[in-house]
């Protein structure tokens, strides 16, 4: 998924349709359904003092909106934070300018929304 | 279908749930990668080491198999650089409102049965969907 064609051709659904990223997210969803429940019933992580999980549980309007600016993003280049940064050293320029423009929508974030502090329930 | 690789999806899909495994069974932190970033270039940051560690490993990790396995695909040379900026400060935006991406609310999110992360899921899919049939068959695509 570091090539953001692969991705555009999943997202391409009446195009020359790509179903790989969808066994991507199943290939990796499949795994944390079976351990992260069982994980987050150990007392605490192998080197850190407590699990940091999100403790905001609220279908709020930051929450649809956020996914929904995102998902605009990723639809119009095909890129997410993840690929982008794995795929620094592939020989483009596109994920480099991408993480920048990421920082830049950040910034804009921070200013727009101010520095929220998202509550963590620690356990 | 003609690209579709059922098999190194699957893998690879399977790598990235076992990375979040990892992460949240040694650090007790979700592999939420907008997360991660943003934690880590922050001002006041009391945790950066693990995040810049994790980024570097990610870089390493993307490296490494292109050193092993070799190029898998030649990268586009023909997208515009102004949507490109669009798009990065879309998703860093909308990364930083909605508190996750693909890999917080998708991979994690999902895996630790959470409905708010599902809803962002749904959302985020759904929208990336409607936006990359607007550019490709209603604009005529883009590059």
């Amino acid at each position: 998924m570091v090539n953001p064609e692969k991705v555009l051709a999943f997202l391409d659904i009446t195009g020359n349709w790509d179903p790989s990223l969808a066994l991507v997210m199943g290939g990796a969803v499949a795994v944390t359904l079976l351990t992260f429940r069982r994980i987050l019933c150990l007392p605490r992580p192998l080197f850190a003092s407590h699990f940091q999980i999100p403790g905001n549980d609220a279908i709020d309007m930051p929450l649809l909106g956020g996914a929904a600016i995102f998902g605009i993003g990723w639809g119009i280049s095909g890129y997410c934070p993840g690929p982008a940064v794995a795929s620094l050293t592939f020989g483009s320029y596109e994920p480099a300018i991408f993480i920048i423009a990421f920082i830049v929508g950040n910034f804009l974030a921070i200013l727009w929304q101010g520095p929220k502090v998202e509550p963590i329930a620690e356990h | 279908m003609e690209n579709f690789t059922p098999y190194s999806a699957v893998i690879g899909g399977a790598l990235l749930g076992t990375a979040a495994t990892l992460l949240l069974w040694l650090n007790g932190q979700i592999a939420g990668i907008s997360g991660i970033f943003q934690g880590a270039i922050k001002m006041h940051s009391p945790d950066r080491l693990w995040r810049i560690f994790f980024l570097a490993g990610l870089v390493c990790g993307g490296a490494l198999c292109l050193q092993i396995m070799g190029p898998s695909f030649t990268p586009r040379d023909n997208f515009s650089l102004l949507l490109l900026l669009i798009a990065g400060i879309l998703v860093g935006f909308g990364s930083r409102i909605g508190n996750g991406c693909t890999s917080g609310h998708g991979v994690c999110g999902l895996g630790r049965n959470s409905g708010r992360s599902a809803v962002a899921t749904v959302t985020f899919f759904s929208v990336a969907l409607a936006t990359t049939f607007i550019v490709r068959h209603v604009l005529g695509g883009i590059s």
